[in-house]
Formats: C-alpha cells, sequence, structure tokens
C-alpha cells in the first residue's frame, strides 16, 4: 500500500504564553490519501489552523511543535528548515488562505502573481510566453473562464469570488499533489462559496488531488467530504467516514454541533414559556423606501443601495431579511431604526412605528422613539466599548433615556433575562466570550423595554453552536416580552429556526415576501431557489 | 489623474505663495519702520532723517502697503527678490550661488538616511535573534535624540581633529562631505526607520505574505518582491516632509562645519537682518519643499494602483 499524501502523527503544537507554554494542538494524528476530500471541522481557537500551519511549516514565531512528526508521502519533513520546507510548499501542497481580500498581494497584477508560483516550483527555465501560458492555464483551471482579463487585472478590480479563484490558481500553480485550504469560503457569500466548493471538489476528480479543508461550518463538510475529523480544544476528538459521522457520532461534541447546524433542523424554534401572540397588529411598516449614495467626483455617479422597499413586521414575530452583500438589508435595518434617512425624492418612503411616523423626525423625537425601537450590531467584538463595565454597558440607554428606576435591579434583571448573572456586572468586554458579548448587547437592547429589536447579522460572527444558543435565547426573550424582531442574516438555515415571515432581497430590491414557511417549502423566485440550493449541509439528507 | 496632478500643483504653489505673503507681512508691514532694519541698530540713532527717508524711497517704503506687495510679488514671479542689503547684490544671485551646495548635502544626506534607514528595517524584521532585534530597534529614537551640533563636534573630534581622516572645514572636494553628510543624515534617519520598521513587520503578517510563502516563495524572495515595495509607500511621505527638516538642519550643520551653502547663508542675513535676503530664502527654499512633496504625490499613484483606481473613479 501507498504512503497517504500527508500523514500527521501524534502532532502536538504549543504557544508561548509570558513564560509558559500552552498546547493549542494536542497529540493529533491525521491523514489524507490521494484523490481524497477530508475536512477538519472545529470551532474557532480548536486548533485546527495550527495543524494546517505546522503541516506547511508556518507556524508564527511565537509557536513550536513540540512533538509529533508530519510526513509527506514518504517524506518525514519535522524539523526541516524554513528554506527546504519552501521546496515543498507549492511544490507538493498548495494552500487556499481564507481571506481572499487580504491574501493577495493589492499592487501586483493577478497574472504575476500567478507566474511567481509557477516559477518558484519549476526547476527548468523557460521564456516568459511559456510562463504565461502556463500561469493562464492554471487561472482557468480554477474555474476563471475569462483568464487573459483577470490576468491583466490587480486585486482590487476582482469581485471576492474572483480573488478566490485567483487564490485557487496559485495554489495549483505548482501542480501540488494535495491542497490544503483554510476556511477558504468563510468570507464569501453563500451562492459563491457552494460554487467554489464545487469547484474545489471537481478538481479532485480532474486532476486526483487530495484535499484538507479546514472549516468552522459542519454544513460544508457534510456536503463533499469523504472523510470528517472533528476537532476540539486542540484534540482530534472523532475522526471517520461522513456517512457515519451523521449516522452514528461516537463523540458527544460531534453530536452537539450536528444539532446545532441550522440545517438539520426542520421548523422554527418554540419558546420554552410564554406563548406567541395571534395578533396580527402591524408594529413596524416601511414603504416604499429607497436609498441612493452620491460617489464622490465629478461624474455624480450614483449608487441605488435601496429602491422602492416595502415591509411589514408583525406585532410579537420575526421577520426575517435575508439577501446576499450588496443586497441592501443593512441599509434598510440603518433605515428602520432611523440611523439613515430615505431618499425624500421621487417619493418620500416612510416608516412607521405603530401610529408614529419614524421619517423625518428631529434628534430628539427620535430618541423617544429608541424606547421602543432598538438595534443590535454584527459584531460583539467592536459594538461594546472596552473599557465599560457590563454594568455600564447595559445601564447606559436607561440613563440616556431617563429612563426612572433603580438601574442596577433593572441590570440584574436584564443579565438573567439573558442568561448571564449578577458576577458579570463588573466585568469588562474582554474578560467575556463572543456568545457573552452578544448577551450583554442584546441586554442592553432590551433595557428600555422595546416593541421591537432590529439584529443586523446578530450571529453570523459567532460559532454555531454559540449561534444556535442565541437564536434559543431571542426565540425564549420573545415568548416571555412578545418582542417583534426584525433579523437581518444571509444565512436561509438561521431564517428557517427563527423567522415567521421573510424577504428576500437583491440588488437593492425584494425579490420574494411572504410567511417564512411557505417561502422556504416552495419558493416562487429563481433567486430564493438558489439561495435554498447553496445552504451548506443540505445536500447528504437529500442524497444519501 | 490630470485632475489631481493640477489639484496638487495648486497646492505647492499656493504653499510658495503664502510662504512669500507671510514673510512680507513679518518683515516689510509688522515693523513701524522697515528701513529701520536696515541700518546697523549701533548707529541708527545717530542716522539724519533725510537719509532714513531717501532710503525708504529707494526700497519704496513711502508707498502703500498693497501696492508694496504688489509691485514685490510682481518681480518675485520674474525671480527678483531685490538686493541683499549687506552685499549689494541681487539676492537671487546669492542664494542660487549656494543653493547646488545645500541642495547637495541634503540629497545626500536623504540618500544616506534611507539607507540608514532600510538598513536597520531590514535588520530588525530579518534577524532570528530577539536581542539583536531589540537593540536595533531601539537605534531610530537614539538617533533622533542626539542634537545636530552635538553630533556634529562630536565627529569633528573624532575623524577630523584625532583621526584626520577628512577635513574639519570647508567645502572643497569629497572628503569635506562626508562628516556634514553624517551629521545631517542621522537625526533624520530616526523617524523613517522607526515607520519602516513598523510597516516590515506589519506587512510581513499579512494575509498576502502567507500566499506567497505557500507557493514556495523563500523570506529572501518574499522581502525583496512583496514586503519591500509595500512597506515603502508610506515611507515616500514621510521622507518628503523630512527634506524640510533637512534644510533646517543644514543651518546648524553648515554653520558647525563653515560649509558654503543656504544655511550658513539665511544664518548671516538673520544675523544682519538683511530682510530681502531673508524674504528670498524663506521663497525658494519653500517652492523647493513644496516641488518634492509635489513630487511624492505625482510618483505615488504610479507605484500604487489602487490609488490610480481611485483617480480614474474620480475623474470619470
Amino acid at each position: 500500500m501507498t504512503d497517504p499524501l500527508l500523514r500527521l502523527r501524534n502532532l502536538t503544537v504549543e504557544y508561548r504564553a509570558g513564560r509558559r507554554w500552552t498546547p493549542a494542538v494536542r497529540d493529533a494524528s491525521l491523514h489524507v490519501e490521494p484523490g481524497e476530500f477530508v475536512s477538519l471541522v472545529g470551532e474557532s481557537g480548536s486548533g485546527k489552523t495550527t495543524l494546517v500551519q505546522a503541516a506547511l511549516g508556518l507556524l508564527p514565531p511565537a509557536a513550536r511543535q513540540s512533538s509529533g512528526t508530519v510526513q509527506y508521502s514518504d517524506v518525514d519533513v519535522t524539523g526541516w528548515s524554513d528554506r527546504r520546507m519552501a521546496l515543498v510548499r507549492g511544490n507538493y501542497v498548495g494552500f487556499i488562505p481564507q481571506d481572499p481580500n487580504t491574501s493577495l498581494n493589492p499592487v501586483k497584477k493577478i497574472g504575476q502573481q500567478v507566474i511567481e508560483a509557477v516559477k518558484f516550483n519549476e526547476t527548468k527555465r523557460r521564456d516568459a510566453a511559456a510562463w504565461r501560458d502556463a500561469a493562464l492555464e492554471s487561472l482557468r483551471t480554477a474555474g476563471l473562464a475569462d483568464a487573459e482579463r483577470v490576468f491583466a487585472q490587480y486585486p482590487h478590480e476582482l469581485s471576492g469570488g474572483m480573488k478566490q479563484r485567483a487564490l485557487i490558481a496559485i495554489a495549483l500553480a505548482g501542480k501540488p499533489k494535495l491542497i490544503l485550504a483554510d476556511e477558504p469560503t468563510s468570507a464569501l457569500d453563500v451562492t459563491v462559496q457552494r460554487r467554489i466548493l464545487d469547484h474545489l471538489a471537481s478538481l479532485r476528480e480532474e486532476l486526483g488531488i487530495g484535499i484538507l479543508l479546514v472549516t468552522h461550518d459542519l454544513g460544508v463538510a457534510l456536503d463533499r467530504s469523504d472523510r470528517i475529523a472533528v476537532m476540539q480544544g486542540g484534540l482530534i476528538v472523532e475522526e471517520g467516514p461522513t456517512a457515519r459521522i451523521i449516522e452514528d457520532a461516537a463523540d458527544p461534541y460531534t453530536r452537539r454541533l450536528l444539532d446545532a447546524a441550522p440545517s438539520r433542523h426542520t421548523g422554527r424554534l418554540e419558546p420554552a414559556t410564554g406563548t406567541r401572540p395571534e395578533d396580527d397588529s402591524i408594529v413596524l411598516r416601511a414603504k416604499g423606501i429607497a436609498k441612493t449614495y452620491r460617489l464622490r467626483g465629478r461624474g455624480r455617479r450614483e449608487l441605488r443601495a435601496l429602491d422602492g422597499v416595502d415591509l411589514a413586521v408583525r406585532r410579537g414575530t420575526t421577520h426575517a431579511i435575508v439577501g446576499e452583500s450588496g443586497a441592501g438589508k443593512s441599509t434598510l435595518a440603518r433605515i428602520l431604526v432611523g440611523f439613515d434617512a430615505p431618499d425624500r425624492t421621487p417619493e418620500p418612503g416612510t416608516v412607521h412605528l405603530g401610529d408614529r411616523e419614524l421619517t423625518g423626525l428631529g434628534h430628539k423625537a427620535l430618541r423617544e422613539v429608541r424606547r421602543d425601537l432598538q438595534f443590535v450590531f454584527q459584531n460583539p467584538f467592536t459594538s461594546l466599548d472596552p473599557r465599560f463595565t457590563v454594568e455600564r454597558i447595559i445601564a447606559e440607554p436607561l440613563r440616556a433615556l431617563q429612563i426612572p428606576g433603580d438601574r442596577r435591579a433593572r441590570v440584574v434583571q436584564l443579565l438573567e433575562a439573558v442568561a448571564l448573572d449578577e458576577s458579570h456586572l463588573g466585568r469588562l468586554p474582554a474578560e467575556l466570550s463572543g456568545g457573552q458579548r452578544q448577551r450583554v448587547a442584546i441586554a442592553r437592547a432590551l433595557a428600555p423595554n422595546p416593541d421591537v429589536l432590529v439584529l443586523d447579522e446578530a450571529v453570523s460572527a459567532l460559532d454555531v453552536s454559540v449561534q444556535a444558543q442565541i437564536l434559543r435565547l431571542l426565540v425564549d426573550l420573545q415568548g416571555e416580552f412578545g418582542l417583534a424582531y426584525v433579523f437581518v442574516t444571509h444565512d436561509l438555515g438561521v431564517v428557517r429556526l427563527i423567522a415567521d415571515d421573510v424577504t428576500v432581497m437583491r440588488e437593492g430590491a425584494v425579490v420574494e415576501s411572504g410567511p417564512a414557511a411557505a417561502v422556504l417549502a416552495a419558493p416562487e423566485a429563481d433567486y430564493t431557489r438558489e439561495l435554498l440550493a447553496a445552504v451548506p449541509g443540505t445536500r447528504p439528507a437529500t442524497v444519501r | 489623474m490630470l485632475r489631481y496632478a493640477a489639484l496638487k500643483t495648486g497646492r505647492a504653489l499656493f504653499v510658495v505663495w503664502a510662504a512669500f505673503t507671510l514673510t512680507f507681512v513679518l518683515l516689510f508691514v509688522l515693523p513701524a519702520n522697515p528701513e529701520d532694519l536696515l541700518f546697523d541698530p549701533a548707529e541708527l540713532n545717530t542716522i539724519p532723517p533725510e537719509v532714513r527717508e531717501q532710503v525708504a524711497a529707494n526700497y519704496g517704503f513711502d508707498e502703500p502697503v498693497l501696492v508694496q506687495y504688489f509691485e514685490r510679488l510682481g518681480r518675485a514671479l520674474a525671480g527678483d527678490f531685490g538686493n541683499s542689503v549687506q552685499s549689494g547684490k541681487p539676492v537671487t544671485e546669492a542664494v542660487l550661488g549656494v543653493l547646488p551646495n545645500t541642495l547637495l548635502l541634503s540629497a545626500g544626506a536623504l540618500a544616506l538616511a534611507a539607507l540608514i534607514a532600510y538598513g536597520i528595517a531590514l535588520t530588525a524584521t530579518s534577524t532570528r535573534r530577539p536581542w539583536l532585534r531589540n537593540l536595533v530597534e531601539s537605534l531610530p529614537s537614539a538617533a533622533v535624540s542626539v542634537p545636530v551640533f552635538l553630533s556634529g563636534i562630536l565627529l569633528l573630534q573624532v575623524f577630523a581633529f584625532k583621526l584626520g581622516w577628512f577635513p574639519a572645514f570647508g567645502s572643497d572636494g569629497p572628503a569635506s562631505l562626508v562628516l556634514p553628510l553624517v551629521t545631517l543624515a542621522v537625526p533624520v534617519s530616526g523617524p523613517i526607520a522607526q515607520l519602516l520598521v513598523r510597516r516590515f513587520t506589519a506587512e510581513l503578517e499579512s494575509g498576502y505574505v502567507t500566499t506567497s510563502r505557500a507557493k514556495g516563495a523563500t523570506r529572501e524572495q518574499i522581502v525583496t518582491g512583496d514586503v519591500f515595495r509595500n512597506a515603502s509607500l508610506p515611507a515616500l511621505t514621510i521622507t518628503g516632509i523630512t527634506f524640510g527638516n533637512l534644510i533646517a538642519g543644514s543651518v546648524i550643520t553648515e554653520t558647525v562645519f563653515a560649509r558654503e551653502g543656504v544655511g550658513r547663508l539665511t544664518q548671516t542675513a538673520i544675523n544682519t537682518l538683511d530682510v530681502p535676503l531673508v524674504q528670498g530664502i524663506v521663497v525658494l527654499v519653500a517652492a523647493s519643499f513644496a516641488f518634492i512633496n509635489l513630487a511624492v504625490d505625482l510618483v505615488y499613484p504610479l507605484l500604487d494602483p489602487r490609488l490610480r483606481a481611485t483617480l480614474a473613479l474620480e475623474a470619470r
């Protein structure tokens, strides 16, 4: 039997923290056979990226590989110098990085960057035309049909998906036998993600290369992998063929991940307590919202972010707004709460909260409205003041809106509502996990006792298992306080879990709108169907 | 692109005009009797009023301020800043006579400073020994904190008097340039080096470097092929601004080393209250400063395609 393309044996990697070394990867063993698609799944901090870095010999200076071996085919590269590893990288093993937007040199043309990748891994000397042809071929293999044009462009002239394909071309340029991909699609839209991953899977079939895909998204892994390894806290806790993992996961953590994946659920979550109102009155209504941004410069170029959008949110229900980047969903959310104003021409768009009109209100009047209408931001790592304690963060709306009463008691009550407790009062955001921070952000939004909460991608920055907890919390809070949510997301899987109504947006316009169950079960628009098909983790259920 | 160039050129012209106007206000308008400045303060009280009036008329001080201003501006545009009070020679001639000396010194010092800065940045980012990195990284702040007159005198003591390698004074031959060059370059290299070290470190940690390493590039190939250019872009801006410091620094350097040059000329002009000469120097220095920064601004889009794209978008 031949050796696998990559074999990691009992790999341990440690990071220096002060004077001590703390392990990030512990005793991990993994192998990838020729033509095999293996996924390494884990949440942030599980050590999956460190494992890939160790395999490539690209560990940061603060890390060391303290034991174990890295073997490519029959060559043990453990302890190789950087210079020797440079011969392996690109040539034998290609790497596709996480964020296409920062992973290309911004001041060099794509063609030049691909040519370098060819040159570094070629022993023969060839002329410029031959390099060029090789680079163009690599770009075509990566799925860029218009390779000549891309060749002469700079990274900033390409979309995220095209940049990622250029990076795939770079990884393929050295004709490697194995490709390591570290979250190659997490910065991309779902439909683009699907196309890129399908392309990767097809490359494996065409070129017979092995692929190790690192991802936080179990759904992505389930769709395409031959084998899956699950990582938690630096340990590989489970490893096996995909079908076995789905049917019979041995490790409790794997089962939890499976349960947390939004696509594994079929219906909406129900609140633990309270009943959902059978009240169809509209609490928030937007009509004819348009927003045009004027771009700087002489030409008076305009960008139409929103074009005549209507939205109606029923009391005590969740209305999800779904779309890919550039759909205008965040702009709409900001207009709903009065952060931005809609266009006044040709016809003024309006936003009504109950029977109060929001559009055109001054700062003071808007402040009054904010008692009933609150906003939760996408990123809990930047939306909390790092120098404020949790108590001060949550109490801030109470102070700003001059709500009377015992503030500390109210803050404790709010903390309990979001499943935190008094012990968190004096903490700083830096001392909290991502999920805890988002809980604090939700508690802050709940402080003035609003009717409506607008959540802009509120769970997108969180790990799936944390995401599931926050969604659960939101549903429970809705049952308890009769809140209405406007839930902006790019993830249709999440919509299924939480939404009563859904509005699908694309390029500033509404594509489809209606009850969530109906839209998801039988979408009318082609675009909605495309989005649904792109949700990761939906295929094994139908195929296998 | 044309609009950008026009805008930057306009800004440069404005700087020169503002320098002219400001010196005019300071030197010709604010003093109660500007002609007083033309005489030796010790003899001021012994000069008969008729003589003073005649001198004032000669220089046009009896006319309204605005008329004086536009007359001087008109003549300055033609390159005529009047005559030096002390020597009687035209100001332009006096300044242009010593300008090449100073330009040679400043340009040389700038080149040397850049060399030192790159040396520091490359050593700091490529070494694997932490102690060496720390040592090298502390050099920029040390370089800035040593005043020019002190390091100049120190260099003179050691290399001119003790060792006798280089001449101590004068401006003849390339050997006389070495010590002033080093004196001037060291403090100027500090900020550039500091910026470069920061940029090199940041660029080496960026995503595209990982991509390059995964391509199979060695560390040297990455530094020369990717990082060098990207890290240098911000340094270009600071280099343009630094040029102003160099001209200011040349006043001291040229005095310490007794070299002919704009710096020394400035010092003499101020000591002797040679008003037209001071104005001429200020305007010419402002012009060369504005020119260097204009050149930096115009070169920038050629080096950075992203900026080029923004400009093209604005022009559309």
